[in-house]
């Protein structure tokens, strides 16, 4: 039972990895750049919520709804303002401007809140499920993180295939310029991914609080990290990629914890991820990236 | 009355001017055929007129509007199509899904529908590899769903860069065959084009590019009777 019980936590940390390395991933694919502040727009929405529900005492959906609308319009305006004068310049400035914004948040968060953590009410209040005669227990987080995580993936999946929007993504994600004489606004496209990518980031940011209710300036540097991870690993630009690398790296870190050392499990971690790239260069699902000229 | 007017236009890559002001015109109804060596600045041109390069000084005018600075997405909807050099087709997509993209900018579902039948009609291989991925295409096909990809905006102007680049003779031919019932069914073309014995058969007037600028110009009679044209690019 306290296989099941670890595995099921790391399912559950997985999806949460998992909804951060859609934002990646998505902006990979379309805007063939690395977001490294991604992992700070969840800090934001962590706060967020934490400002709403904690401070203003008013009901978690309200927090969340917040954050997702405030983080939405925060990685919309770090693309406009960072990124998008950055469209042809080499890939190594826009990197390093997205570090830049990743401290940035981060600074802005220490001015605000300072550097103690605060303690993150839990937006999950559902009782816990009791099976196998109590001797296994799912808490109601975990099981709100997994279904959450499920939902995302089918409607951005419906998302990407069904609409005009979703085609256009693909277009942009396959050839920049084809999509252009295809009439697709390519900025608009690159600026609906970062929406959506930090839309997500809120509903993580959520679920990470929830699950570890500790909340700092720097909370969302090392899930960001993790994320990233998972995203390289399944094979980054790749939305199924994402869910199977963040379930699979959830599932690792947990039972490292548990069985081996939960020192060593960041290091076990991305021992994997340097072991997986070394034998598949492109993840898990990735494709092989040709260059274009 | 002239659909696209080019004047005095600049292009740079950086600090390298790649078209040293060129002027041009593209009358309704006509086949205008673009030709030079490599590196003569044909595709830069295109690239410039649909807004995936900007220009660096001149104008563009299309029916009447100042495009010059206008972002290239726009011009779709305007009646540009631009069929690229390489052909770009997106290769992870189906052969449908290309031609649907192509009329991403329409809105008339049926009339769209009636568009895919005439394209399927014109290249009949599109419609048997409907459900096969683009990118598995020979060189001719893609060709061909480029074209037809760039058909399905309903185009008014069609800008065509080396639509017969490292095809076999025989794809050669079908392919210009083609482009002359484009021209046929109502719509004007401005070619690019490295093969000007074959632009030249089939283009109204031609304008010759040497690095970045408009050495000759004439209807394409003249120009194949050009000593000149003769010797640089006819191979005679």
């Amino acid at each position: 039972m306290g296989f099941l019980s670890y595995f099921i936590s790391g399912v559950s940390l997985g999806a949460v990895y998992a909804i951060i390395a859609l934002g990646y991933t998505m902006v990979y694919g379309i805007a063939r750049m690395l977001n490294f502040a991604h992992g700070d727009v969840i800090m934001v929405g962590g706060f967020v919520i934490f400002t709403i529900v904690s401070t203003l005492g008013m009901p978690p959906f309200v927090g969340i709804v917040t954050a997702v609308a405030a983080c939405t319009v925060l990685g919309v305006t770090i693309e406009r303002v960072a990124y998008r004068p950055l469209r042809e310049a080499s890939s190594l400035a826009v990197l390093i401007t997205a570090i830049g914004v990743s401290y940035l948040l981060q600074n802005i968060a220490l001015l605000v809140f300072g550097s103690n953590s605060r303690q993150f009410t839990p937006i999950v209040t559902l009782p816990n499920l009791v099976l196998a005669g109590g001797k296994l227990t799912i808490s109601s987080t975990t099981i709100v993180t997994i279904i959450t995580c499920i939902v995302i993936m089918i409607a951005l999946t419906l998302f990407i295939n069904k609409t005009r929007m979703g085609q256009a993504m693909l277009a942009v994600s396959e050839d920049r310029g084809a999509a252009s004489l295809m009439g697709i606004d390519v900025n608009k496209t690159i600026a609906v991914t970062f929406a959506i990518g930090s839309a997500l980031a809120a509903i993580a940011g959520a679920l990470l609080c929830s699950a570890y209710p500790s909340l700092t300036p720097y909370t969302g540097s090392m899930p960001g990290i993790k994320a990233f991870t998972a995203a390289v690993f399944g094979g980054i630009g790749s939305v199924p990629g994402a869910l199977i690398g963040g379930i699979v790296l959830g599932i690792i870190e947990n039972l490292s914890k548990a069985y081996i050392s939960s020192q060593l499990s960041d290091a076990i971690v991305f021992a994997v991820l340097i072991l997986v790239l070394l034998i598949r260069p492109t993840g898990i699902l990735g494709r092989k990236i040709n260059e274009k000229v | 009355m002239a659909i696209l007017e080019v004047k005095d236009l600049e292009v740079c890559y950086g600090v390298i001017q790649a078209i040293k002001g060129i002027s041009f015109e593209v009358n309704e109804g006509e086949i205008i055929a673009l030709i030079g060596a490599n590196g003569a600045g044909k595709t830069t041109t295109l690239q410039t007129i649909t807004g995936l390069l900007p220009a660096k000084a001149g104008q563009i005018i299309y029916d009447g509007t100042d495009i010059t600075r206008m972002p290239g997405y726009k011009l779709v909807s305007m009646g540009i199509a631009h069929v690229p050099e390489g052909r770009r087709v997106f290769a992870e997509m189906t052969v449908l899904q290309n031609l649907q993209m192509g009329a991403y900018t329409r809105k008339d579902k049926a009339e769209v529908e009636e568009t895919l039948k005439t394209i399927y009609q014109r290249f009949p291989r599109l419609e048997e590899r409907k459900n096969q991925l683009a990118g598995t295409l020979s060189g001719g096909e893609q060709q061909m769903l480029a074209m037809g990809r760039a058909l399905m905006s309903h185009p008014k102007l069609m800008l065509m860069d080396e639509p017969s680049m490292g095809l076999s003779p025989i794809y050669v031919n079908e392919i210009f065959d083609i482009i002359k019932e484009i021209h046929r069914s109502g719509t004007t073309v401005l070619l690019v084009e490295q093969n000007a014995k074959k632009a030249l058969s089939i283009a109204d007037k031609a304008y010759v590019l040497e690095t970045g600028k408009i050495v000759l110009s004439g209807s394409a009679g003249e120009m194949m009777d050009n000593e000149q044209v003769k010797k640089a690019y006819l191979s005679e």
